[in-house]
């Protein structure tokens, strides 16, 4: 276990290093100088020559990348060329709109899909099934950005019920704050809760047949209790990984649907980062979501060890 | 193998919408009821059928053309990236079942790499680089492709490695890329189609996501994202700008997806019983 687990953190540090060092050789080589997009058109070559020398741009790269690694190892993620304040403040702002953003579209997607999965498998094969198959069949192949589009035309344009984007900030109030992120968070549940509606009704069935699962209906559980309180449980390992692996997806559907309802989160700060060629915003933002997503994977791979002992003996 | 078909709905109702949907594709190079970018602003923001069967956008286009030409644009950068990360992704993957070793725990790392990046920030990244576009696109979307067909392919092809008549062939002295290409291939090609068809629906997606963020194809080319995120500016007096595209894509996904699951179940011996 320990000897696994050891393992597991080295590998997960290693990809972390490799992933920061592609990041910033890949934005090192993209064209225009942030020196120059910083002072306009008018600058001097003095001046130009004068702030690339303070940025440390004149730096070789492999200089440069280890003065931003230590940085990020402190918390000093830069500063933003274009807003002049420290990237690192800047995105804890964003994050505190992405990081609620995508905690209800997970919770939203779970709640829809486990019990839609669970009562297709028990009754599989009837119209149920066949109904919830249909439903998360359409569900996958929409586009959550296109999700948006269509809850905008319903609810705000058309009812008026909900805000049709932005964001007021938490400051005014939790309920505000909510109802603003709750059709985006809709929007980027729906295409999920497909994912996952599949993977739990096959992982549900797939039990159903155990052993244990008998034993229950067996000892007079019926089969309401035999699959919820023993199925589901042993069915929780594919279920799991699929919301682990389906996390790239949701932080791709959080750019677009960020940028569809105008939400000032971190998917849309990469998006202006890049419009802006604000280098070091974009840099760390891709580092912030591809570190994310490799923590996402580690973690999957810890749950598997909690949810399944068998996994714990090395191979 | 006829008769089978139809008793495989899903396989059916996918290879029917893909098929219609390539066949408006094709036909979009040599006809499209109005030409797609021509204007006529006395008619624009008509409603479906007052003007051309779906209506006209914000400067008189003929929607339905728009579409036509949007399914072709859509379909042909699909597969394009598909082809690359197939072909790169299956030449790495066997490779690295051949060898084993350090090349294939290399193999592995470099997928896990580029999976961690999420392909619209580095279609984003590459598209500051070398501009918007077509090539851009395809190579975006073809690179995250490489590592799922290398797992895949590597995967696979360990399984039918361990076969006894690789085995044998291995016995009769064959040569390790002669039995990759005459034992390996062949039998792992029906995992290889599978997942083409899923991931032609997932680089779909991904086309209309990055086209909506104007990463995509510059205009006048008509595509559905772009299509998507013009409509923005005009919910309230024509709706169906932004439904249609959005109809087009979630059928094109969706015919992909039931092609490819489909094919799965065709294909899986296990299921032939």
């Amino acid at each position: 276990m320990i000897a696994i687990l050891t393992r597991q953190v080295a590998s997960l540090f290693v990809t972390l290093l490799v992933v920061s060092l592609l990041i910033f050789t890949v934005m090192d080589l993209l064209p225009g100088d942030p020196a120059a997009i910083m002072l306009g058109t008018s600058a001097t070559p003095e001046t130009l020559a004068a702030l690339r020398t303070q940025m440390g741009l004149d730096q070789p790269l492999p200089v440069r990348y280890l003065a931003w690694l230590a940085g990020v190892f402190q918390g000093d993620l830069g500063q933003s060329y274009t807003y002049g304040v420290p990237v690192a403040g800047l995105m804890a702002e964003r994050l505190w709109v992405t990081l609620p953003l995508a905690l209800m579209a997970v919770t939203l997607s779970i709640a829809i899909a486990v019990p839609l999965g669970v009562q297709a498998a028990y009754r599989h094969n009837g119209p149920f099934d066949l109904l919830a198959g249909a439903i998360s069949y359409v569900s996958i192949a929409v586009p959550a950005f296109w999700v948006g589009l269509l809850l905008i035309i319903l609810f705000s344009t058309t009812l008026g019920w909900m805000p049709a984007g932005g964001f007021p900030g938490w400051d005014a109030g939790l309920l505000a704050g909510f109802q603003a992120l709750l059709l985006p968070a809709v929007a980027l549940a729906l295409p999920q809760a497909g994912v996952l509606t599949r993977v739990s009704r096959a992982a549900v069935l797939e039990v159903m047949n155990e052993d244990f699962v008998r034993t229950a209906r067996a000892k007079g559980l019926g089969e309401r209790g035999a699959v919820w309180r023993h199925a589901l449980p042993n069915a929780l390992i594919p279920v799991v990984t699929m919301i682990g692996l389906q996390f790239t997806f949701l932080i791709a559907g959080a750019v677009l649907v960020e940028n569809v309802f105008n939400l000032p989160g971190l998917g849309r700060l990469a998006y202006q980062s890049l419009a802006q060629r604000d280098i070091i915003v974009m840099q760390d933002v891709v580092l912030f979501f591809s570190a994310l997503v490799i923590v996402m994977n580690f973690v999957v791979d810890l749950a598997y060890l909690v949810l399944d002992p068998r996994l714990r003996v090395p191979a | 193998m006829n008769a089978r078909i139809f008793r495989r709905p899903v396989l059916l109702i996918g290879a029917v919408i893909t098929l219609a949907l390539l066949a408006v594709a094709l036909m979009s190079l040599i006809w499209t009821p109005l030409p797609p970018s021509q204007m006529n602003i006395v008619q624009r923001l008509k409603p479906p059928l007052d003007a051309g069967l779906l209506g006209t956008d914000q400067f008189g286009r003929d929607i339905a053309s728009m579409l036509m030409v949007g399914a072709w644009n859509s379909l042909s950068i699909s597969f394009a990236a598909v082809a690359i990360g197939a072909f790169a992704g299956t030449v790495v993957g066997t490779t690295a079942a051949m060898w084993r070793g350090l090349f294939e725990l290399c193999v592995m790392r470099l997928c896990d790499i580029v999976f961690a990046v999420p392909p619209i920030l580095s279609a984003m990244v590459l598209g500051a680089f070398i501009g918007a576009g077509r090539f851009t696109v395809v190579i975006a979307i073809g690179v995250f492709m490489v590592p799922v067909f290398a797992r895949l392919t590597l995967a696979a092809a360990r399984q039918i490695w361990a076969r006894d008549y690789v085995t044998a062939a291995v016995g009769i002295g064959r040569s390790k890329s002669k039995i990759t290409l005459f034992h390996i291939l062949p039998n792992i090609a029906n995992q290889i189609i599978v997942q083409v068809a899923i991931q032609l629906g997932l680089a779909i997606l991904t086309e209309a996501g990055l086209s909506f963020l104007g990463l995509g194809l510059s205009p006048p080319a008509p595509s559905w994202g772009r299509m998507l995120a013009d409509s923005q500016t005009f919910f309230g007096q024509a709706p169906w700008l932004a439904i249609l595209p959005g109809l087009a894509i979630a059928l094109a996904v969706l015919g992909l997806n039931m092609l490819g699951d489909g094919l799965r179940d065709m294909l899986d011996p296990r299921n032939n019983t």
